[in-house]
């Protein structure tokens, strides 16, 4: 993956798992409100998710999970696209838009630390947060002295 | 004789509205929420995801309020609902080295790189009813569990090392194959289970599969119905990154992240002529947190892989067809229940045949 | 990027309907309304029926003429369809410049077992108009059927036949000029 890839991987990704309500109020944000065509309205559909044997051997099919995806397309022709956990359709049709606008490395520039970052460091927090949970579940075997030794 | 014609249409429309008020039962008790099921009632919607075969916590709680409770007619709704989504693509095989823990227990190593991690088990309760969960407890907020030891000792490491791998190192188990590359990959909701059947197509049936079949199999195998000394090597549950490639972007997104149980059984050792001995292996993995339908899947698809492994199958949880024919409950569900519609016609003619052959027997008798 | 339906359920359903009644009564010109913009030198009947059937389980082969960048993106966007090398290995083939099609029998004909696990060719024509021209018959005409087709190789015929007396394996065959097609599945009968 390049470098611009990754970085695109990295904001879809935070877009797609963020909550809507969070996406929407980073939306609320933009000004101007962004003007855009749809390409292909927000569909819901299924991903089929896949498991590996073993957990490391060949894939097989788990199951699937709802995915909405949409795609639009800016005045200067930029194109976004979104696949989201879920059935909503704005969320997806939210973040294609914000897809294509941080395409352009100015806007990305400015808008990905307010609206990214944010996304990003709350989704961080929440899994710290599982994390300090559960240590406390680990066991912390000691060890007896028996015997002479 | 007579026969009764058409005249359901108003008594089945009354039979839906008993129904509605019936699943709503009394209104002075507060209304189920969807909230209060995806939450409160975790696990129901774990296996109704599963064994539903759709992941979205929210259709589940649903189907689980709209089925009364009764899940395998919740696992039926669900069933029923992914056929009106089409299918957008695939996910990239789950990576559960990378793996958010929150619970992750090996039988067969003491002490394990990660260590022994409960995680929310009901193993230690002691099965004895809580009174305290009976009184509604709005005042009293749960405070989180947290680690009072420095913030170092409590890092669990991530990716957490597989328990497998400290026997696959010394080459005491066997391998997984990574498949007959090509990267096609059998799907049941696609092509009819055809015998016999591949590994991907078993494992897929026995995710889907009724959890309570599988146990009981499971339970089986334990038995002696095809015994194969199974060790669990690792339980893990937590939540996993899912990827996808879709075709217009040509790299891979992480779309989402789910909960989701595995489990390693290490099993009986195998050895041949050529090959030295080394334990063998079945595995399960399920969405959430059904991690006895993990261990129960795990026993199976060992038990239904004695074929690769050399081992004549001698008992009913090593026939594929009879385990892979039987797992589905909605499929099982669909023939029982399906003795209820009308047989009038088919009954009709045992009655007459009955009749005659006691007709029959009385006049030879009495002559 | 074009767009694809503009209300994808709907649209596809109508031009399902139309592929469906070209089939039933084959030599009659269906023509869609409406049908969305094409890319390359797809013609809007093909391209309305490449979204309406085409998914992500149907290999679809493209000739020369047909595989544009344009059309390429376009197919593998809105049907998300596998594009494959091998014409033995599609489930569709859309044919743009027909006098080089490669020959029908090199196009999966089904199995005895399964004769519609086979391929569908949608060939783009010069022109078709119903009432003159070849003669058709067989199931779905009631005596005879007559289309003038622009644009075909005189050999397609003769191969068309060929394909016939394969029955009940052989190809099916969507006849596209403009927003119109007309249908001929494996079972009609055309004589030059």
């Amino acid at each position: 993956m390049t470098g611009s890839t990754e970085a695109r991987a990295r904001w879809m990704s935070a877009l797609a798992q963020a909550e809507p309500a969070a996406v929407e109020a980073a939306w609320a944000r933009l000004e101007p409100e962004p003007v855009y065509r749809l390409l292909r309205a927000a569909e819901t559909g299924l991903v089929m998710v896949r498991g590996r044997a073993g957990g490391t051997g060949a894939p097989f099919n788990l199951g699937e999970m709802t995915v909405t995806r949409c795609s639009v397309t800016l005045d200067d022709g930029r194109v976004g696209h979104a696949y989201v956990p879920g059935r909503d359709g704005r969320h997806a049709e939210r973040a294609a838009v914000l897809d294509a606008i941080l395409q352009d490395e100015a806007a990305r520039e400015a808008l990905e630390p307010l609206i990214i970052e944010p996304l990003v460091a709350a989704r961080r927090a929440r899994q710290q947060e599982t994390r300090a949970r559960v240590a406390g579940t680990r066991v912390e075997f000691f060890t007896m002295v028996r015997g002479e030794e | 004789m007579y026969v009764a014609v058409k005249g359901g249409e108003r008594a089945i429309e009354n039979a839906h509205r008993l129904l509605a008020s019936e699943r709503r039962g009394d209104p002075e008790v507060p209304e189920l929420s969807l909230g209060q099921i995806e939450q409160q009632l975790a696990l129901a919607v774990d296996r109704v995801m599963t064994e539903g075969s759709l992941y979205d916590r929210e259709l589940a709680a649903l189907a689980v309020k709209q089925s009364r409770g009764d899940l395998i007619e919740a696992i039926f709704l669900l069933r029923a609902y992914r056929t009106t989504l089409p299918r957008l693509g695939t996910s990239l095989p789950l990576d559960t080295d990378r793996m958010v823990v929150e619970r992750r227990i090996s039988a067969i190593f003491k002490d394990l790189p990660g260590g022994q991690i409960l995680g929310p088990t009901f193993d230690y309760t002691h099965r004895l009813l809580d009174f305290e969960l009976a009184g509604a407890r709005a005042d009293v907020t749960i405070t989180p569990v947290r680690s009072e030891a420095p913030p170092e000792s409590t890092e669990i490491p991530e990716p957490l090392p597989r328990v497998v791998d400290l026997l696959d190192r010394e080459g005491l188990i066997e391998g997984e194959s990574s498949g007959d590359g090509g990267g096609h990959v059998d799907d049941l909701t696609r092509e009819p289970l055809t015998f016999p059947a591949s590994r991907d197509i078993r494992l897929q049936n026995l995710a889907r599969g009724d959890e309570g079949f599988l146990l009981a199999m499971g339970y089986a195998t334990q038995r002696g119905y095809g015994r194969n000394h199974p060790f669990a090597g690792e339980i893990r549950l937590g939540e996993v990154a899912v990827e996808m490639a879709p075709e217009e972007l040509g790299f891979a997104v992480e779309i989402a992240t789910i909960p989701i149980t595995e489990c390693q059984m290490v099993n009986q050792f195998k050895g041949s002529a050529t090959a030295p001995p080394q334990f063998t292996r079945g595995y399960g993995l399920v969405f959430g947190g059904a991690e006895r339908k993990a261990m129960a899947m795990a026993l199976v698809d060992r038990a239904l892989r004695c074929r690769e492994l050399g081992e004549e199958p001698a008992s009913p949880t090593q026939d594929e067809e009879f385990v892979l024919s039987h797992s589905d409950n909605v499929e099982a569900s669909g023939f029982v229940q399906h003795l209820k519609l009308p047989h009038y016609v088919d009954f009709q003619s045992e009655l007459v045949l009955v009749r005659d052959l006691r007709a029959g027997q009385s006049a030879r008798s009495s002559r | 990027m074009r767009a694809g339906f503009a209300d994808p359920v709907f649209e596809s359903q109508r031009v399902f309907r139309g592929v469906l009644d070209a089939m039933a009564e084959p030599g009659r010109v269906i023509t869609l309304q409406a049908p969305p913009s094409s890319p390359g030198l797809l013609h809007s009947a093909t391209v309305a029926i490449a979204l309406a059937l085409l998914d992500f389980e149907t290999p679809v082969w493209l000739d020369g003429a047909a595989e544009t960048a344009e059309t390429v993106a376009h197919l593998r966007f809105h049907c998300g369809c596998p594009i494959v090398d091998d014409p033995a290995r599609a489930r569709f083939a859309i044919i743009a410049s027909p006098g080089e099609m490669p020959e029908i029998g090199g196009f999966d004909a089904g199995t005895d077992e399964y004769p519609d696990r086979s391929a569908t060719l949608i060939v783009q024509t010069g022109g078709l108009v119903a009432g003159s021209g070849l003669r058709l018959s067989g199931p779905g005409i009631a005596t005879e059927a007559r289309l003038q087709v622009n644009g075909l190789p005189p050999w397609f015929w003769e191969a068309l036949r060929g394909n016939h007396a394969r029955f009940p394996r052989g190809v099916d065959v969507l006849l596209t000029a403009g927003p119109s097609l007309v249908a001929l599945p494996r079972t009609t009968w055309v004589e030059g």
